[in-house]
């Protein structure tokens, strides 16, 4: 095996061996703490301009299921402790590897990820490299820096999926990076669904007269999507308005609140979030590193949800809008599905709307 | 919900002995809910019959109880202490049963005591295989297809609708006792009926076999606002098939995708959902490998042993937190004691592999089946963490104290390899991997066992690793390759010609609940091979450090009384202001709670592995003593590296442990021990035998537990003795004088001058049955005052003079009036927490203290015997036959009980009444007709057996014997009745089947052909609940206990505490 580095900005170096596409790479160093659902991660469009690290050790199981694919495959590396090289699954049509190498991904292997992740724990995220060979200039490494990543993953053009069962709702979907598991739980529930690229105008959106909106999750910094907030701002209140992640963090800023990149942010499938105002609490999927400030929304949005470990805001319902917005991942995939119900609850306000 | 405050006192219930699949994993959930009770303010009463436990400590309780758990006598202690709550969900099914019984028959609405944590119905909808099927199909769950059966003739009619092979499950039995899997008919027939007589409410459930389908489980919890977590998953390297307690187990599952995984884990929390369960609750899962077909296999609204293990390789507190909501509180108002920051609420994320491996107790049955299926036959277990499975599953191998460093296990049969594969036995694993290296291919393999390829290519991995070492230079980085994939250095050396290693240090990392994602404050630790060490770098107090090495997995003879001793010792020394780390690999205990000792190491108990901590820790010294065998067998590599050995001195270890200098430390004292003779063969044994006479005890030269040791009556049976011991082992054996006398047993604590004597323990068991397996009283009833202080001052000479410091254990010998040394342990025994809880003398306390220089004097004690306690003590084994069906249960040198319970009672008769009772021995008053005992003795015993055959009649049960044994009796004008032996007819089978005889008592030689006739009567015995009792002494005691009238309404209740 092929000699590698991991270079962090801050100079630690970590040395393993390559795996998948033989090149290096720059990228922003995050860590996901799911235990499985490495497909999953990898597809995420949410990870685009990312160097993903896994915590769990062993990766690649069970091999490559294409059906689990959520999107393309964005990621700028990839990091891992070991790689399977013998998958086992009745699913799995080839190695992990080639996956990598198919997809133009580099990634290392063998490195003490629990040190590489404890060190992103204390000083944050940063930057880092994968390389062939130790580099002196770290310079551009510290100036990566995660952006214009939205129309990279975006669907270039509009397209339409049908309902999965009896059509009852038509809802327009704007695309800042989905993940196919949103689409397919709207369409599981009787909604045909439209997506429309990210820069799509507010018209465009409401001349297909949908029943409700959905903004969808997606990559980088909120406040860069400059365009796409002010296309938010005249949707809402005209339909009813679910976002996700990167849509609930646009609706914010939407609605004149702010946003805030957080330390190391929450990647992983066990981040539990209370329901405000319930004794519920649910455990969620989750993966960004932005988060609504919820003071910010104050007297325009209603905090529904909250990070029960650290407080963030997880999730606003703007009264009389008709629109609530989740950071979490209701769609779940790599996750637990335990807050499906969501849209559920974006179905039944657009019944509301509908009847009314 | 915040606590409930109306309950201000609650009745705890352990689960009693351990015995095989109700293990120690009790006590420490039992210790845990008590130790959470406490702390918030409620008053908790605590019923357990088992004293090796560390629920059962005065610190941990306010009200003890070490009463049988049966209803009469639980009711009474509600009725005495009118607890507002019972909390019945971590003490096993066992406890779960007794309180089933309560809340059936109306007490606890009686009472007014509120059912804490999932309400008996949710449980009821669990545990009844019918109703928890109906559940099952409201809420869309699958089950195995399957029919309840309540006799034979259903059984046949289910399986034929369903279709063979189909498994047999027995409904509210232990760890599946009873249940099996059947090809065809006639194989259903007798699996059926065992099944049905098992279980207590007569009901089997007949199951459609899904061999072959990945067994899955989850660990969950829910509170009472409907809040579902899943702790954690787990998958079973065997498949479906494999009793999960017999299975080796990996945390988290390796080979389910995603959407595998989420559609288990979200049934598993609808389960819980639509059971309403409050606190933990066990999924388990079988999954078909090629589809995502999948079903519902069993539901345990309970903590568990998969709880405990949950718990250990997480680092997630089931039962403390279990406990939290059984009086209220909902998961997110509970903290997360290992990051302090986040709250319970969350699911554990590793960043590391467990793997569990089982601990079999065939070494102590040999002859019995190795053949793993519905019913649980391991004792205990281990568990390893570590990077990769290879890497744990090493570590698990060379913890699990069956003499191997690798996976490379001798054959325990001669069969081809491909045979060999398809048997599912203890050695499976080991037999993979013998394939593999024999060129067996992997999918030949995993035709062959099921197991997933996964593993199996983990396995071809280290074979291939093994083979590289063995054939290339060992390179600084093959060797770093082979520490990452957990090699041991041992077997490295076995591999390579290179004659010196590099030089290599462990690191260990942090088990944190979170994947480092949050700062942990709690120092769990495990190694591995990376550069990086969190132990090296986390904060110290800069107190002295002291190491304490626990005891490994629970096995026959080495069971839960190590732990506590362990654990007293850690808490001790706490309080002494020492910086404690305690080593241990036992997911069960609690010494393995992470906040038990200050630092927690969870590695396998080898010399490699701790002197690699001992790097880290640089401790002051090391406590060896109180960890069995398992810790004291260290003491030599210690000693020998340099290491302080806190206590008695590795010098003295080896002076008790070592035959030779031990006879001249005894005759350095002038003390005898019974004759012995070592010998190599056959012949020499039958020139020893004849010189001693016979009987004679053989023995193996090293042993623990009595392994191997037999008593002779005849060159007949030693010549196959020996024909059968040289087989298995390479060392000398002993040939010991037989002298059938009383066995007595004392614990000493010395500091080197003065000697403290605790108690002495007289057996009622004479000499020639294993000490673990014999009852055993406090104080001695039938031991002269001449006899007592000789053993006192021979005790104080033995522990002065073996330069105890702490403490050691003598067992002694009375023959015709001669008193003799059996053998020292310079170390805790199986009777310290006996003794420390009825004479309330905190013997491992002042173990520990005096180990560290503190005076016995200073701290409040003198010289010499103890005063006795108010109480009589009895110590009465339990047995596990009904697990080990095959088993020869006739006792013997050999231990093989695998717990104990204990009587507490104003009298010898009422405490041995009590300790019967909870042992689970029925003790029928004498004057039911028609009732009575079959005896069937050796020649050698008929003058007892005649004893005991006046002592029945005089009580009014009739006498059944065996021809010989009845012309016996009938010879001193006894009425008798003949029955004929096994091998003639029926008669015995018809008494124990027509209820004529409530008792069995039954001698004979160990090791002919008799042997089998006895298993088969031993098996129909204990079917009809009949005890069978190997020895006339029990028999004879029996008869004290029947003649003085006791029952479960009349005997005094026992609060230790007070």
């Amino acid at each position: 095996m092929k000699k590698a580095y991991l270079i962090l900005e801050n100079g630690t170096v970590f040395e393993g061996y390559k795996i998948g596409a033989d090149k290096e790479t720059v990228g922003e160093v995050v860590f996901t703490t799911g235990m499985c659902g490495y497909l999953e991660t990898l597809t995420d469009p949410s990870y685009a301009g990312q160097i993903v690290v896994q915590t769990f050790p062993l990766i690649g199981n069970y091999g490559v299921i294409p059906q689990d694919f959520e999107g393309e495959c964005a990621v700028k590396g990839y990091v891992v402790r070991t790689l399977c090289d013998a998958p086992s699954n009745f699913r799995s049509e080839y190695k992990l590897d080639e996956f990598l190498k198919q997809r133009g991904v580099c990634g290392i292997c063998g490195i003490d990820t629990r040190r590489l992740t404890r060190i992103i724990r204390e000083q944050g995220v940063m930057n880092g490299a994968i390389c062939d060979g130790m580099i002196s200039d770290l310079s551009a490494v510290k100036e990566y820096n995660v952006t214009g990543v939205v129309p990279l993953v975006s669907c270039r053009e509009a397209y339409e999926k049908s309902a999965l069962t009896e059509e009852k709702f038509r809802v327009a979907l704007i695309d800042y990076g989905a993940k196919k598991s949103i689409i397919e739980c709207l369409r599981a529930r009787g909604c045909r669904v439209k997506v429309f690229p990210h820069g799509v105008s507010a018209e465009t959106v409401l001349a297909y007269d949908p029943d409700g909106i959905m903004l969808s999750n997606g990559p980088g910094d909120p406040e860069e999507n400059v365009c796409e907030i002010e296309q938010i701002k005249k949707l809402i209140g005209k339909k009813p308005l679910f976002g996700i992640c990167l849509g609930h963090q646009l609706t914010a800023l939407a609605m004149g609140g702010k946003t805030v990149k957080l330390k190391y942010g929450h990647h992983g499938a066990n981040q539990p979030v209370s329901e405000i105002g319930t004794d519920r609490t649910y455990i969620t999927s989750q993966n960004h590193n932005y988060a609504v400030v919820a003071d910010s929304l104050a007297g325009v949005g209603k905090e529904t949800f909250v990070n029960a470990d650290d407080g963030s805001s997880e999730g606003v319902e703007y009264k009389g809008l008709n629109a609530f917005t989740v950071q979490f991942h209701p769609e779940a995939n790599s996750g637990p599905h335990d807050t499906e119900f969501l849209f559920d609850r974006f179905l039944k306000m657009m019944e509301g709307c509908k009847n009314a | 919900m915040p606590k409930n405050e109306a309950i201000k006192k609650v009745l705890v219930i352990g689960s009693g002995p351990i015995v095989i699949g109700q293990a120690a994993e009790f006590d420490y959930a039992g210790a845990q809910a008590c130790r959470v009770l406490k702390s918030q303010g409620i008053n908790v009463v605590l019923a357990n019959s088992n004293p090796a436990t560390i629920m059962t400590d005065s610190a941990l309780a306010d009200e003890i109880y070490l009463e049988p758990l049966t209803e009469e006598t639980i009711a009474r202690i509600i009725e005495k202490e009118r607890p507002d709550g019972l909390l019945a969900g971590l003490g096993g099914q066992t406890a779960l049963t007794v309180a089933m019984q309560l809340y059936e028959n109306g007490v606890l609405q009686k009472y007014g005591v509120k059912f804490l944590g999932s309400d008996i119905e949710a449980i009821k909808k669990a545990e009844d295989r019918e109703s928890f099927k109906e559940t099952m199909q409201k809420i869309g769950q699958p089950c195995v297809p399957s029919a309840i059966a309540h006799d034979v003739d259903a059984a046949l009619a289910a399986a034929k609708d369903i279709g063979y092979p189909v498994i047999v499950r027995p409904a509210y039995t232990l760890g599946g006792s009873g249940g099996g899997i059947a090809q065809d008919a006639e194989e259903l027939a007798k699996i059926a009926f065992t099944g049905l007589e098992m279980s207590p409410i007569t009901q089997i459930l007949v199951e459609k076999c899904i061999s072959g389908w990945k067994e899955i489980e989850f660990e969950t919890m829910r509170d009472a606002a409907g809040n579902v977590i899943a702790v954690c998953s787990m998958e079973n390297f065997d498949p479906v098939g494999i009793h999960t307690g017999d299975s080796i187990v990996v945390a988290p599952t390796l080979t389910l995708s995603d959407k595998e995984f989420q559609m288990l884990r979200s049934a598993s929390l609808d389960i819980i959902s639509a059971l309403g369960i409050v606190g933990g609750c066990n999924c388990q899962f079988a999954l078909d490998p090629d589809s995502f077909e999948y079903a519902v296999i069993e539901v345990n609204p309970r903590v568990s042993r998969s709880s405990a293990l949950a718990s250990k390789a997480t680092g997630y507190p089931i039962a403390k937190i279990s406990t939290m909501l059984a009086i209220g509180y909902n998961l997110d108002e509970i903290k997360n004691e290992i990051t302090g920051k986040t709250c319970a609420l969350f699911e554990p994320a590793l960043d590391y592999v467990v793997v569990k491996l089982p601990k079999w107790p065939f070494d102590k049955f040999i002859g019995s089946s190795r053949r793993l299926g519905t019913q649980m036959k391991a004792t205990g277990e281990v568990m390893a963490i570590g990077q990769t499975f290879t890497e744990a599953l090493m570590k698990a191998v060379r913890g699990v104290e069956i003499n191997l460093d690798s996976l490379n296990a001798e054959p325990v049969s001669g069969d081809d390899i491909l045979t060999r594969l398809g048997m599912q036995d203890d050695m499976r694993v080991f037999t993979v991997f013998e394939a593999l290296k024999a060129g067996v291919t992997e999918e030949t393999v995993h035709r062959i066992t099921g197991i997933d390829g996964y593993f199996i290519s983990c396995l071809k991995e280290a074979a291939d690793l093994e083979k590289e070492i063995r054939e290339n230079e060992l390179t600084d980085a093959l060797y770093l390759k082979a520490k990452k994939s957990g090699f041991p250095d041992t077997y490295i050396k076995r591999l390579t010609k290179a004659e010196k290693l590099p030089a290599f240090d462990y690191s260990y990392k942090m088990v944190d609940t979170c994947a480092a994602e949050f700062a942990a404050e709690t120092p769990y630790f495990y190694s591995c091979a990376d550069a990086d060490c969190e132990s090296r770098s986390i904060s110290r107090s800069g107190k002295p450090v002291i190491m304490v090495l626990g005891s490994g997995p629970i096995r026959i003879g080495q069971g839960i009384e190590f732990d506590y001793s362990s654990v007293h010792c850690v808490w001790t020394l706490k309080e002494m202001g020492y910086d404690v780390v305690i080593v241990n690999n036992n997911p069960e205990t609690v010494s393995t709670d992470y906040d038990t000792a200050n630092r927690l190491y969870f590695e396998p108990l080898t010399e490699e592995d701790i002197l690699n901590i001992v790097k880290v820790e640089r401790p002051i010294g090391v406590v060896v003593a109180f960890g069995g065998q398992t810790a004291i067998k260290l003491a030599k590599t210690l000693d020998s590296a340099g290491v302080t050995i806190l206590g008695t001195s590795a010098e003295s270890i080896d002076i008790a442990e070592d035959r030779e200098r031990f006879d001249a430390f005894l005759g350095s004292i002038d003390m005898k021990r019974p004759k012995a003779v070592s010998v190599e063969s056959t012949e020499e044994a039958l020139v020893a035998a004849k010189i001693l006479g016979y009987p004679v005890l053989l023995r193996p030269s090293y042993v623990i537990g009595g392994q191997g040791m037999s008593v002779v009556r005849s060159a007949d049976d030693l010549k196959t003795y020996m024909d059968a011991i040289t087989r298995d082992i390479s060392n000398s054996v002993l040939v010991d004088k037989y002298m059938p006398g009383t066995e007595l047993e004392v614990d000493c604590i010395s500091d080197g001058s003065t000697v403290l004597i605790p108690g002495i323990m007289e057996h009622i068991e004479r000499a020639g049955i294993h000490s673990g397996d014999s009852i055993a009283v406090y104080p001695p009833y039938n031991l002269s005052e001449t006899l007592t202080k000789k053993i006192c001052d021979v005790s104080i000479k033995i522990a002065r003079g073996l330069g105890t410091k702490g403490i050691v254990n003598i067992q002694y010998l009375v023959f015709e009036n001669e008193l003799y040394v059996i053998e020292v342990n310079p170390r805790a025994s199986r009777t310290v927490p006996y003794i420390s809880k009825v004479t309330g003398i905190p013997m491992i306390e002042l173990a520990s203290r005096v180990m560290l220089g503190e005076r016995l004097a200073d701290l409040g004690y003198k010289e010499g015997l103890a005063k006795s306690a108010r109480y009589y003590a009895v110590k009465v084994p339990v047995f596990s036959f009904e697990k080990i069906s095959d088993a020869n249960s006739i006792m013997g040198p050999e231990m093989k009980s695998t717990g104990e319970v204990l009587g507490i009672g104003r009298t010898k008769a009422e405490a041995l009444y009590k300790g019967l009772c909870a042992s689970g021995i029925d003790v029928h008053t004498g004057k039911e007709p028609g009732k009575g005992i079959l005896i069937s003795v050796e020649d050698y015993d008929y003058s007892d057996a005649i004893k005991l055959a006046e002592k029945f009649t005089d009580l009014g049960m009739h006498i059944y014997a065996t021809p010989d044994t009845a012309a016996a009796i009938r010879a001193r004008g006894m009425e008798v009745t003949m029955a004929h032996n096994i091998w003639d007819n029926n008669d015995i089978y018809d008494l124990i089947e027509t209820g004529k005889v409530n008792y069995v008592v039954y001698t004979g030689a160990v090791m002919d052909v008799s042997v089998g006739d006895f298993r088969l009567l031993y098996r129909k015995a204990m079917n009809a609940h009949i005890p069978c009792m190997t020895s006339i002494d029990t028999a004879l005691a029996l008869a004290d206990v029947i003649s003085a009238s006791y029952d479960q309404k009349n005997t005094h209740l026992v609060d230790i505490n007070h």
